[in-house]
């Protein structure tokens, strides 16, 4: 039976929804699925992993892999998909696995395709589509001469699945192969947010200049905690240094795809739309009624932020927290 | 310090985008093309290390037709570059062959202490050249690079998830592709761009790295402009019932949340 390999990443206790999306895709691809899991106290996570549809789990549980390491996460990444005899590699569009996977492909003379948007995987093949020249187009992807098809998914694209496989998928463990000591991770430092990543969140709102200072933006700050949602910005914002260059969206900043994307005070500049315009739902709240941001969005707010964004908060908190 | 930079160019982000009739790529007639935005940190970051180093030479390479990728080379050394080299081919090349093609070339050049690069190039959205590039040269990379120390060893602050950041320390050459926030990067002066038409552009013929551009392992096919977004529905009324309706719409219409 042909193989997919999945290469699978943990939050926490759980499996990040990206990967648990491609564990579900190839789970309903029929092919044999094998995961892979690399990093401390990921074994905990094989039986999840078996769950979402992996008949076989690889992990790689070294107490010296909580930092990332391009040159031993790409030895061991490298050994695994050998061993699964996979000739398609799922992985989750990730910080870690966009920087991992392209290097991986190349050692094993293959293609990468990053950032895809659409996955069509059968048991002989598999299509993919990706958005190009900034998103204003989108174009298949085709694997030519590639003896192992490398794919990264944009997470929030897929259907999760029920996780209602069973518990009980051998695990096979990978040792950790010996570092060269060029390169190491010296120190992590943490972020200023511990919400969900931009380019990973379902739901994110984000401001513009019309928020007039760095203060207003505990205003989004409400309305995205009773959401559950990431708070995002456009570089006029992150220029004025009223938030960190981390939270830009656009093509200079991160490129996002949530179901819902809250625009606040943003006027649509195509630098900025770069970013978002993969979202499925645009809202754009704007006092100005010809902002082009209006062109992109599927509903729109005319009105004065600092009385409409208030307003949903309050909304918002009923819908959802009754 | 002898240090190298792998450009490419693009159409400008203003750039309105056609799909050629048989969908294979996109009309190119009529583009505006420029330097990678993520380039420019890159080789400014190049002629800053050069610069506080005492000296060296930084080179600029780019893969593409020669004609027209040889502005943005011109442009490099306007802004304080070297000299360049140009591998000349009028094919589509996938990220893999790029890759493969600059660290050849790359190589053939000799000892070396640095490769820059941008993090990703905004026509393909690929991100992936600058480690093919580290990984046909055998040498470590780091991708996203927003901050760099160049004492002893090199070393590179990348930004990850929720604005957390992994400071790589590494030793030896390496290649190395910059995020914004490096730098700001120099404009070329008109005394530059006088001088940058002396500087020397090497022309490589990319046969004589034994690439040929049908081997490539992936393709990009069937181009196409997104869906119509319906046209927006505005929501009307004072802000209290603007709110309400929207939540509304949200739950029921659009079922988001
Ligand atoms: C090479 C390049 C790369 C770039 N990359 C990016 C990028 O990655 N991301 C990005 O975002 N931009 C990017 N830009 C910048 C972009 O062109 C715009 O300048 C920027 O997006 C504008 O930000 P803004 O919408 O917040 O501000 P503005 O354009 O000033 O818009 C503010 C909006 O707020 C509205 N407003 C004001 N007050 C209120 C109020 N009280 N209530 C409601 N609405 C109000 C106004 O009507 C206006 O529409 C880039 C530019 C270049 C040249
Ligand atoms: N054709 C090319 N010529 C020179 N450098 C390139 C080329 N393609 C990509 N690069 C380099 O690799 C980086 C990332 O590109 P990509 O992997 O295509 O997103 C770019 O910012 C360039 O520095």
């Amino acid at each position: 039976m042909s193989k997919v390999f999945v290469f699978v990443e943990g939050q926490g206790a759980e499996l990040k929804k990206g990967s648990q999306e491609l564990l579900n895709a190839a789970r309903n691809s029929g092919r044999e699925v094998v995961a892979g899991l690399i990093g401390p106290g990921t074994k905990a996570l094989t039986g999840k992993a078996s769950k979402h549809g992996a008949k076989t789990v690889f992990v790689c549980d070294a107490a010296d892999l909580g930092h990332y390491n391009p040159e031993t996460f790409g030895g061991i990444l490298e050994a695994m998909v050998k061993e699964s005899g996979a000739d398609v590699v799922l992985a989750s569009s990730s910080v870690l696995a966009r920087d991992l996977m392209p290097r991986v492909a190349a050692k094993l003379d293959s293609g990468s395709a990053s950032d895809c948007t659409t996955l069509e995987l059968t048991t002989s093949g598999v299509k993919a589509r990706r958005p190009v020249y900034s998103g204003k187009c989108t174009a298949e992807v085709e694997f030519v001469n590639s003896p192992i098809k490398f794919v990264l998914m944009r997470p929030n694209q897929l259907p999760v699945g029920a996780g209602d496989a069973a518990e009980s998928a051998p695990v096979k463990d990978f040792p950790a192969p010996a570092q060269s000591g060029k390169i190491k991770c010296k120190e992590m430092v943490k972020g200023a947010s511990s919400k969900t990543d931009l380019t990973e969140a379902n739901i994110i709102v984000s401001g513009g200049r019309g928020l007039q200072n760095a203060e207003s933006f505990k205003i989004l700050e409400d309305l995205a905690n009773t959401m559950g949602a990431t708070v995002g910005a456009s570089r006029a914002v992150a220029d004025a240094g009223w938030v960190p260059h981390s939270m830009q969206v656009g093509q200079t900043g991160k490129t996002v795809a949530p179901s819902l994307y809250i625009a606040v005070g943003i006027s649509g500049a195509i630098q900025h739309l770069a970013g978002m315009s993969g979202s499925k739902v645009i809202v754009a709240v704007n006092k100005d009624a010809d902002a082009p941001i209006f062109q992109k969005a599927n509903y729109g707010l005319v009105g004065d932020l600092f009385e409409i964004v208030p307003k949903l908060t309050e909304e918002f908190n009923k819908a959802l927290h009754r | 310090m002898r240090i190298f930079v792998c450009i490419k160019q693009v159409p400008d982000t203003e750039t309105r985008i056609q799909i050629k009739s048989d969908k294979s790529g996109i009309e190119e007639t009529g583009v505006k093309w420029v330097m990678n935005p993520y380039d420019e940190y890159a080789v400014e970051e190049a002629i800053k290390i050069r610069d506080a180093k005492g000296g060296g030479q930084v080179t600029v390479v780019s893969v593409g037709p020669k004609a027209r990728v040889s502005e943005s080379l011109r442009t490099a050394m306007a802004m304080g570059a070297d000299d360049a080299i140009v591998i000349d081919t009028s094919d589509y090349l996938d990220s893999y062959w790029t890759g493969k093609a600059l660290g050849q070339a790359i190589q053939k050049e000799g000892a070396f202490d640095l490769v820059l690069t941008g993090k990703l190039a905004i026509d393909d959205n690929a991100a992936a050249v600058p480690q093919i590039v580290a990984e046909t040269l055998g040498i470590p990379h780091v991708t996203v690079v927003s901050k760099l120390g160049t004492e002893g060893a090199w070393v590179a602050e990348r930004e990850i998830e929720g604005g957390a950041r992994e400071i790589f320390e590494v030793q030896g050459p390496c290649v190395l592709a910059a995020n914004k926030g490096l730098n700001t990067p120099r404009y070329a002066s008109l005394p530059g761009i006088m001088k940058a038409k002396k500087k020397p552009l090497k022309e490589i013929a990319l046969g004589d790295l034994g690439i040929q551009s049908s081997h490539l392992k992936t393709r990009l096919k069937d181009f196409q402009l997104p869906p119509e977004k319906p046209a927006v529905k505005m929501v009307a009324g004072d802000p209290a019932t603007q709110a309400k309706e929207l939540v509304r719409l949200l739950l029921e219409e659009a079922k988001v949340l």
